[in-house]
Protein backbone atom coordinates (compact mmCIF):
# COMPACT_ATOMS: atom_id res chain seq x y z
CA UNK A 1 0.00 0.00 0.00
CA UNK A 2 2.68 2.76 0.77
CA UNK A 3 4.89 1.74 -2.16
CA UNK A 4 1.76 1.86 -4.63
CA UNK A 5 0.34 5.01 -2.92
CA UNK A 6 4.38 6.34 -2.88
CA UNK A 7 4.16 5.46 -7.08
CA UNK A 8 0.70 6.75 -7.41
CA UNK A 9 2.16 10.03 -6.08
CA UNK A 10 4.70 10.13 -8.21
CA UNK A 11 3.34 9.68 -11.44
CA UNK A 12 -0.02 11.57 -11.19
CA UNK A 13 1.35 14.97 -12.05
CA UNK A 14 3.19 13.95 -14.38
CA UNK A 15 0.75 11.54 -15.98
CA UNK A 16 -2.22 14.67 -16.10
CA UNK A 17 0.02 16.83 -17.70
CA UNK A 18 0.94 14.15 -20.17
CA UNK A 19 -2.47 13.53 -20.87
CA UNK A 20 -3.63 17.29 -20.87
CA UNK A 21 -0.97 17.78 -23.76
CA UNK A 22 -2.00 14.73 -25.72
CA UNK A 23 -5.78 15.48 -25.75
CA UNK A 24 -5.07 19.44 -26.77
CA UNK A 25 -2.96 18.63 -29.58
CA UNK A 26 -4.94 15.85 -31.13
CA UNK A 27 -7.99 18.40 -30.52
CA UNK A 28 -5.56 21.07 -32.74
CA UNK A 29 -5.73 23.24 -29.59
CA UNK A 30 -2.94 25.76 -29.77
CA UNK A 31 -1.29 23.98 -26.41
CA UNK A 32 1.41 26.88 -25.92
CA UNK A 33 -0.78 29.53 -26.87
CA UNK A 34 -3.49 28.39 -24.58
CA UNK A 35 -1.13 27.59 -21.74
CA UNK A 36 0.35 31.23 -21.56
CA UNK A 37 -3.48 32.72 -21.51
CA UNK A 38 -4.33 30.71 -18.64
CA UNK A 39 -1.30 31.25 -16.84
CA UNK A 40 -1.76 34.92 -17.61
CA UNK A 41 -5.34 34.81 -15.01
CA UNK A 42 -3.01 33.06 -12.37
CA UNK A 43 -1.19 36.18 -11.55
CA UNK A 44 -3.37 38.36 -11.19
CA UNK A 45 -5.66 35.96 -8.71
CA UNK A 46 -2.79 34.82 -6.36
CA UNK A 47 -2.40 38.89 -6.16
CA UNK A 48 -5.87 39.72 -5.34
CA UNK A 49 -5.82 36.97 -2.36
CA UNK A 50 -2.74 38.65 -0.71
CA UNK A 51 -4.43 41.62 1.31
CA UNK A 52 -6.81 38.90 2.41
CA UNK A 53 -3.71 36.40 3.31
CA UNK A 54 -1.87 38.95 5.23
CA UNK A 55 -5.37 40.02 7.84
CA UNK A 56 -6.01 36.78 8.15
CA UNK A 57 -2.46 35.67 9.11
CA UNK A 58 -1.20 38.74 10.84
CA UNK A 59 -4.36 38.16 13.17
CA UNK A 60 -3.66 34.08 13.67
CA UNK A 61 -0.06 35.01 14.80
CA UNK A 62 -0.97 37.59 16.98
CA UNK A 63 -3.47 35.85 18.88
CA UNK A 64 -0.65 32.52 18.52
CA UNK A 65 2.34 34.23 19.82
CA UNK A 66 1.01 36.78 22.49
CA UNK A 67 0.04 33.40 24.43
CA UNK A 68 -3.45 33.68 24.05
CA UNK A 69 -3.86 30.69 22.37
CA UNK A 70 -2.08 28.39 24.78
CA UNK A 71 -4.24 30.05 27.37
CA UNK A 72 -7.47 28.97 25.46
CA UNK A 73 -5.73 25.62 25.23
CA UNK A 74 -5.28 25.29 29.04
CA UNK A 75 -8.91 26.37 29.86
CA UNK A 76 -10.73 24.00 26.92
CA UNK A 77 -8.11 20.58 28.35
CA UNK A 78 -9.86 20.33 31.77
CA UNK A 79 -13.14 19.49 29.80
CA UNK A 80 -12.30 17.29 26.87
CA UNK A 81 -9.54 15.33 29.26
CA UNK A 82 -12.63 14.63 30.84
CA UNK A 83 -14.24 12.74 27.30
CA UNK A 84 -10.99 11.23 27.21
CA UNK A 85 -9.66 12.95 24.81
CA UNK A 86 -5.61 12.90 25.52
CA UNK A 87 -4.46 16.23 26.86
CA UNK A 88 -1.58 16.49 24.06
CA UNK A 89 -4.07 16.54 21.17
CA UNK A 90 -5.86 19.98 22.57
CA UNK A 91 -3.51 22.35 20.70
CA UNK A 92 -3.72 20.26 17.66
CA UNK A 93 -7.65 20.15 17.19
CA UNK A 94 -7.59 24.07 17.76
CA UNK A 95 -4.41 25.00 15.54
CA UNK A 96 -5.75 22.89 12.74
CA UNK A 97 -8.70 25.17 11.68
CA UNK A 98 -6.41 28.37 12.14
CA UNK A 99 -2.44 27.81 10.47
CA UNK A 100 -1.86 24.77 8.39
CA UNK A 101 2.58 25.27 9.82
CA UNK A 102 1.07 25.99 13.39
CA UNK A 103 -0.38 22.72 13.07
CA UNK A 104 2.38 21.14 11.02
CA UNK A 105 4.67 21.98 13.69
CA UNK A 106 2.35 20.50 16.55
CA UNK A 107 2.35 16.80 14.64
CA UNK A 108 6.43 17.20 14.26
CA UNK A 109 6.16 17.95 17.91
CA UNK A 110 4.21 14.63 19.11
CA UNK A 111 5.68 12.48 16.37
CA UNK A 112 9.27 13.52 18.57
CA UNK A 113 7.79 13.11 21.61
CA UNK A 114 5.31 10.18 21.53
CA UNK A 115 6.83 8.72 18.11
CA UNK A 116 4.93 8.47 15.08
CA UNK A 117 3.53 5.10 15.58
CA UNK A 118 2.06 5.72 19.18
CA UNK A 119 -1.58 6.27 19.56
CA UNK A 120 -1.31 10.12 20.05
CA UNK A 121 1.12 9.90 16.91
CA UNK A 122 -1.56 8.04 14.91
CA UNK A 123 -4.36 10.33 16.06
CA UNK A 124 -2.38 13.32 15.31
CA UNK A 125 -1.52 11.90 11.73
CA UNK A 126 -5.01 10.99 11.15
CA UNK A 127 -6.30 14.47 12.09
CA UNK A 128 -3.94 16.43 10.44
CA UNK A 129 -4.55 14.31 6.79
CA UNK A 130 -8.39 14.07 6.75
CA UNK A 131 -9.29 18.09 7.10
CA UNK A 132 -7.65 20.78 5.99
CA UNK A 133 -7.08 24.68 7.61
CA UNK A 134 -10.59 26.39 7.49
CA UNK A 135 -9.47 29.25 7.59
CA UNK A 136 -6.73 29.39 4.97
CA UNK A 137 -8.98 27.70 2.81
CA UNK A 138 -12.00 30.50 3.78
CA UNK A 139 -9.25 33.23 3.24
CA UNK A 140 -7.53 32.36 -0.44
CA UNK A 141 -11.21 31.13 -1.73
CA UNK A 142 -13.20 33.97 -0.59
CA UNK A 143 -10.46 36.27 -1.10
CA UNK A 144 -10.19 35.67 -4.15
CA UNK A 145 -13.28 36.73 -5.27
CA UNK A 146 -13.49 39.99 -3.25
CA UNK A 147 -16.16 38.19 -0.87
CA UNK A 148 -16.30 39.91 2.60
CA UNK A 149 -19.11 38.33 4.14
CA UNK A 150 -18.59 34.83 4.33
CA UNK A 151 -22.25 33.90 5.90
CA UNK A 152 -22.55 30.82 7.70
CA UNK A 153 -19.16 29.44 6.05
CA UNK A 154 -16.98 29.12 8.49
CA UNK A 155 -19.30 27.68 11.43
CA UNK A 156 -19.88 24.37 8.22
CA UNK A 157 -16.15 24.06 7.89
CA UNK A 158 -15.58 24.25 11.56
CA UNK A 159 -18.83 21.44 11.85
CA UNK A 160 -16.30 19.47 9.52
CA UNK A 161 -12.88 19.97 11.46
CA UNK A 162 -14.65 19.08 15.09
CA UNK A 163 -16.73 15.79 13.20
CA UNK A 164 -12.72 14.58 12.21
CA UNK A 165 -11.45 15.37 15.24
CA UNK A 166 -13.47 12.98 17.08
CA UNK A 167 -13.88 10.32 14.19
CA UNK A 168 -9.81 10.03 14.54
CA UNK A 169 -9.87 9.73 18.03
CA UNK A 170 -12.57 7.14 17.99
CA UNK A 171 -11.35 5.46 14.92
CA UNK A 172 -7.37 5.07 16.23
CA UNK A 173 -8.41 3.90 19.79
CA UNK A 174 -10.97 1.44 18.58
CA UNK A 175 -7.75 0.15 15.86
CA UNK A 176 -4.39 1.10 17.18
CA UNK A 177 -5.23 0.90 21.59
CA UNK B 1 -19.40 47.47 5.57
CA UNK B 2 -19.14 47.89 9.33
CA UNK B 3 -16.90 45.75 11.80
CA UNK B 4 -20.04 45.01 14.09
CA UNK B 5 -22.85 44.11 10.91
CA UNK B 6 -24.62 41.87 11.81
CA UNK B 7 -24.42 38.50 9.68
CA UNK B 8 -27.71 37.49 7.80
CA UNK B 9 -27.53 34.21 9.64
CA UNK B 10 -28.79 36.08 12.73
CA UNK B 11 -25.50 37.03 14.70
CA UNK B 12 -23.65 33.69 13.56
CA UNK B 13 -19.97 33.54 13.10
CA UNK B 14 -18.58 36.20 11.07
CA UNK B 15 -15.28 36.24 9.93
CA UNK B 16 -14.79 40.09 10.54
CA UNK B 17 -16.13 38.96 14.57
CA UNK B 18 -12.76 36.42 14.38
CA UNK B 19 -10.57 38.99 13.06
CA UNK B 20 -11.40 41.38 15.32
CA UNK B 21 -11.63 39.09 18.47
CA UNK B 22 -8.28 37.31 17.95
CA UNK B 23 -6.45 40.54 17.20
CA UNK B 24 -7.31 42.78 20.35
CA UNK B 25 -7.31 39.41 22.81
CA UNK B 26 -4.02 39.03 20.94
CA UNK B 27 -2.45 42.33 21.57
CA UNK B 28 -4.73 42.80 25.19
CA UNK B 29 -3.38 39.58 26.49
CA UNK B 30 0.17 40.21 25.87
CA UNK B 31 0.17 43.36 27.33
CA UNK B 32 -1.32 41.83 30.54
CA UNK B 33 1.64 39.34 30.89
CA UNK B 34 4.22 42.24 30.08
CA UNK B 35 5.09 40.87 26.63
CA UNK B 36 3.62 43.35 24.14
CA UNK B 37 7.10 43.08 21.91
CA UNK B 38 5.74 39.71 20.83
CA UNK B 39 2.81 41.14 18.98
CA UNK B 40 5.04 43.30 16.56
CA UNK B 41 7.40 40.54 15.95
CA UNK B 42 4.04 38.31 15.63
CA UNK B 43 2.48 40.62 13.43
CA UNK B 44 5.37 41.71 10.89
CA UNK B 45 6.25 37.79 10.70
CA UNK B 46 3.21 37.01 9.53
CA UNK B 47 2.49 39.70 7.29
CA UNK B 48 5.95 38.88 5.34
CA UNK B 49 5.53 34.96 4.86
CA UNK B 50 1.56 36.04 3.96
CA UNK B 51 3.27 37.65 0.88
CA UNK B 52 5.82 34.80 0.26
CA UNK B 53 2.81 32.20 0.73
CA UNK B 54 1.08 34.56 -2.18
CA UNK B 55 3.88 34.43 -4.04
CA UNK B 56 4.66 30.67 -4.19
CA UNK B 57 0.61 30.65 -5.12
CA UNK B 58 1.65 32.79 -8.09
CA UNK B 59 3.40 29.72 -9.54
CA UNK B 60 1.15 26.84 -9.25
CA UNK B 61 -1.95 28.93 -10.23
CA UNK B 62 -0.03 29.80 -13.64
CA UNK B 63 0.79 26.34 -14.18
CA UNK B 64 -2.57 24.70 -13.49
CA UNK B 65 -4.43 27.63 -14.97
CA UNK B 66 -2.45 27.61 -18.23
CA UNK B 67 -2.42 23.97 -18.42
CA UNK B 68 -6.72 23.98 -17.57
CA UNK B 69 -6.64 26.43 -20.66
CA UNK B 70 -5.41 24.06 -22.80
CA UNK B 71 -7.96 20.96 -21.40
CA UNK B 72 -10.68 23.49 -21.59
CA UNK B 73 -10.00 24.46 -25.14
CA UNK B 74 -9.99 20.95 -25.79
CA UNK B 75 -12.69 19.96 -24.45
CA UNK B 76 -11.70 17.82 -21.51
CA UNK B 77 -13.62 19.79 -18.73
CA UNK B 78 -16.99 19.51 -20.45
CA UNK B 79 -16.49 16.02 -21.26
CA UNK B 80 -15.59 15.48 -17.57
CA UNK B 81 -18.33 17.25 -15.98
CA UNK B 82 -21.11 15.04 -18.17
CA UNK B 83 -19.82 12.36 -16.66
CA UNK B 84 -19.55 13.20 -13.28
CA UNK B 85 -21.83 16.02 -13.24
CA UNK B 86 -25.13 14.30 -11.56
CA UNK B 87 -23.90 13.43 -8.54
CA UNK B 88 -22.13 17.33 -8.26
CA UNK B 89 -25.08 19.20 -9.61
CA UNK B 90 -26.78 17.53 -6.93
CA UNK B 91 -25.11 18.90 -4.42
CA UNK B 92 -24.95 22.57 -6.11
CA UNK B 93 -29.16 23.03 -6.94
CA UNK B 94 -28.52 26.66 -7.58
CA UNK B 95 -25.88 26.21 -10.40
CA UNK B 96 -27.90 25.73 -13.91
CA UNK B 97 -26.85 22.98 -15.95
CA UNK B 98 -23.84 22.71 -18.28
CA UNK B 99 -22.31 25.69 -16.12
CA UNK B 100 -18.69 25.86 -16.90
CA UNK B 101 -18.44 26.56 -12.82
CA UNK B 102 -19.25 22.49 -12.72
CA UNK B 103 -16.29 21.38 -14.11
CA UNK B 104 -13.81 23.13 -12.11
CA UNK B 105 -15.53 21.95 -8.92
CA UNK B 106 -15.55 18.23 -10.12
CA UNK B 107 -11.29 19.04 -10.86
CA UNK B 108 -11.10 20.40 -7.37
CA UNK B 109 -12.80 17.83 -5.54
CA UNK B 110 -10.33 15.22 -7.99
CA UNK B 111 -7.42 16.78 -7.13
CA UNK B 112 -8.76 16.49 -3.64
CA UNK B 113 -9.79 13.20 -4.07
CA UNK B 114 -6.06 12.42 -4.97
CA UNK B 115 -3.96 14.27 -2.50
CA UNK B 116 -3.06 16.61 -4.87
CA UNK B 117 -3.29 19.72 -2.97
CA UNK B 118 -1.24 22.20 -4.98
CA UNK B 119 -3.46 21.46 -7.47
CA UNK B 120 -6.64 21.77 -6.15
CA UNK B 121 -6.95 25.37 -5.38
CA UNK B 122 -6.35 27.00 -8.42
CA UNK B 123 -9.14 25.30 -9.25
CA UNK B 124 -11.42 25.54 -6.68
CA UNK B 125 -10.87 29.29 -7.14
CA UNK B 126 -11.58 29.23 -10.77
CA UNK B 127 -14.55 27.75 -9.41
CA UNK B 128 -15.33 30.16 -7.21
CA UNK B 129 -14.60 32.95 -9.90
CA UNK B 130 -17.50 31.53 -12.11
CA UNK B 131 -19.53 31.31 -8.88
CA UNK B 132 -19.06 34.94 -8.42
CA UNK B 133 -20.39 35.48 -11.84
CA UNK B 134 -23.82 34.00 -10.67
CA UNK B 135 -23.93 36.30 -7.50
CA UNK B 136 -26.33 39.12 -7.63
CA UNK B 137 -24.33 40.83 -4.15
CA UNK B 138 -20.49 40.19 -5.04
CA UNK B 139 -19.55 40.84 -1.78
CA UNK B 140 -21.80 38.01 -0.09
CA UNK B 141 -21.54 34.74 -0.23
CA UNK B 142 -23.85 32.74 -2.10
CA UNK B 143 -25.05 29.32 -1.04
CA UNK B 144 -23.69 27.05 -3.64
CA UNK B 145 -20.28 28.99 -2.29
CA UNK B 146 -20.89 27.83 1.03
CA UNK B 147 -21.60 24.32 -0.40
CA UNK B 148 -17.84 24.87 -2.27
CA UNK B 149 -16.11 25.77 0.78
CA UNK B 150 -17.66 22.90 3.04
CA UNK B 151 -16.13 20.74 0.73
CA UNK B 152 -13.21 22.25 0.27
CA UNK B 153 -12.29 23.01 4.06
CA UNK B 154 -12.80 18.88 4.71
CA UNK B 155 -10.60 18.42 1.33
CA UNK B 156 -11.58 14.88 0.91
CA UNK B 157 -9.04 12.74 0.68
CA UNK B 158 -8.18 9.44 -0.87
CA UNK B 159 -4.39 9.33 -0.58
CA UNK B 160 -2.95 11.10 2.40
CA UNK B 161 0.41 10.91 0.22
CA UNK B 162 1.77 13.97 2.27
CA UNK B 163 1.23 12.67 5.52
CA UNK B 164 2.86 9.07 4.70
CA UNK B 165 5.61 10.85 3.44
CA UNK B 166 5.98 12.98 6.85
CA UNK B 167 5.31 9.70 8.74
CA UNK B 168 8.24 8.01 6.95
CA UNK B 169 10.55 10.71 7.93
CA UNK B 170 9.73 10.36 11.43
CA UNK B 171 11.02 7.07 11.24
CA UNK B 172 7.83 5.32 11.36
CA UNK B 173 7.74 1.86 10.78
CA UNK B 174 3.92 1.70 9.49
CA UNK B 175 3.64 5.08 7.60
CA UNK B 176 0.76 4.19 5.67
CA UNK B 177 -1.44 2.47 8.03
CA UNK B 178 -3.22 5.53 9.10
CA UNK B 179 -4.42 5.36 5.25
CA UNK B 180 -7.72 3.81 6.11
CA UNK B 181 -8.70 5.34 8.98
CA UNK B 182 -7.92 8.84 7.39
CA UNK B 183 -10.00 8.02 4.51
CA UNK B 184 -13.00 7.13 7.01
CA UNK B 185 -12.42 10.36 8.95
CA UNK B 186 -12.86 12.55 6.21
CA UNK B 187 -15.49 10.99 4.79
CA UNK B 188 -17.09 11.56 7.98
CA UNK B 189 -15.89 15.57 8.15
CA UNK B 190 -17.18 16.10 4.39
CA UNK B 191 -20.36 14.80 5.69
CA UNK B 192 -20.57 16.86 8.70
CA UNK B 193 -19.85 19.61 6.72
CA UNK B 194 -22.68 18.70 4.21
CA UNK B 195 -24.72 18.32 7.22
CA UNK B 196 -24.40 21.74 8.34
CA UNK B 197 -24.06 23.64 5.15
CA UNK B 198 -28.04 22.13 4.46
CA UNK B 199 -28.76 22.68 7.84
CA UNK B 200 -27.92 26.15 7.23
CA UNK B 201 -29.53 26.56 3.86
CA UNK B 202 -32.46 25.29 5.28
CA UNK B 203 -32.51 28.02 8.25
CA UNK B 204 -31.06 30.48 6.29
CA UNK B 205 -33.81 30.20 3.50
CA UNK B 206 -36.73 29.92 6.08
CA UNK B 207 -35.80 33.20 7.83
CA UNK B 208 -35.81 35.12 5.04
CA UNK B 209 -38.97 34.57 3.80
Amino acid sequence: MHILSEQFSVWAIPGLIFIILVVGVVRRVPVYEAFVEGAADGFQTAIRIMPYLIAMMVSINIFRFSGAFEACVNVIQPFLRHVGIPTDLVPLAIMRSLSGSGSLGIVSELFHTYGPDSLVGRIASTILASTDTTFYVLTVYFGAVGIRNARYAPLVGLCGDAAGFITSIYLCRLLFE
Amino acid sequence: MGLFQRSPVGGGIVVNHIWFLFMVVGIVYAAWHGQIGVVTQAAVTAAESAVALAFKLIGVMCLWLGLMKIAERAGMIRLFSVIIGPVVRMLFPSIPRNHPALGNIILTLSANLLGLGNAATPFGIKAMQQLQQLNSKPDVATEAMCTLLALCTTGFTLIPATMIALRSAAGSAAPADIVGVTVITSLVATFAALTADFVCRLLLTRGRR
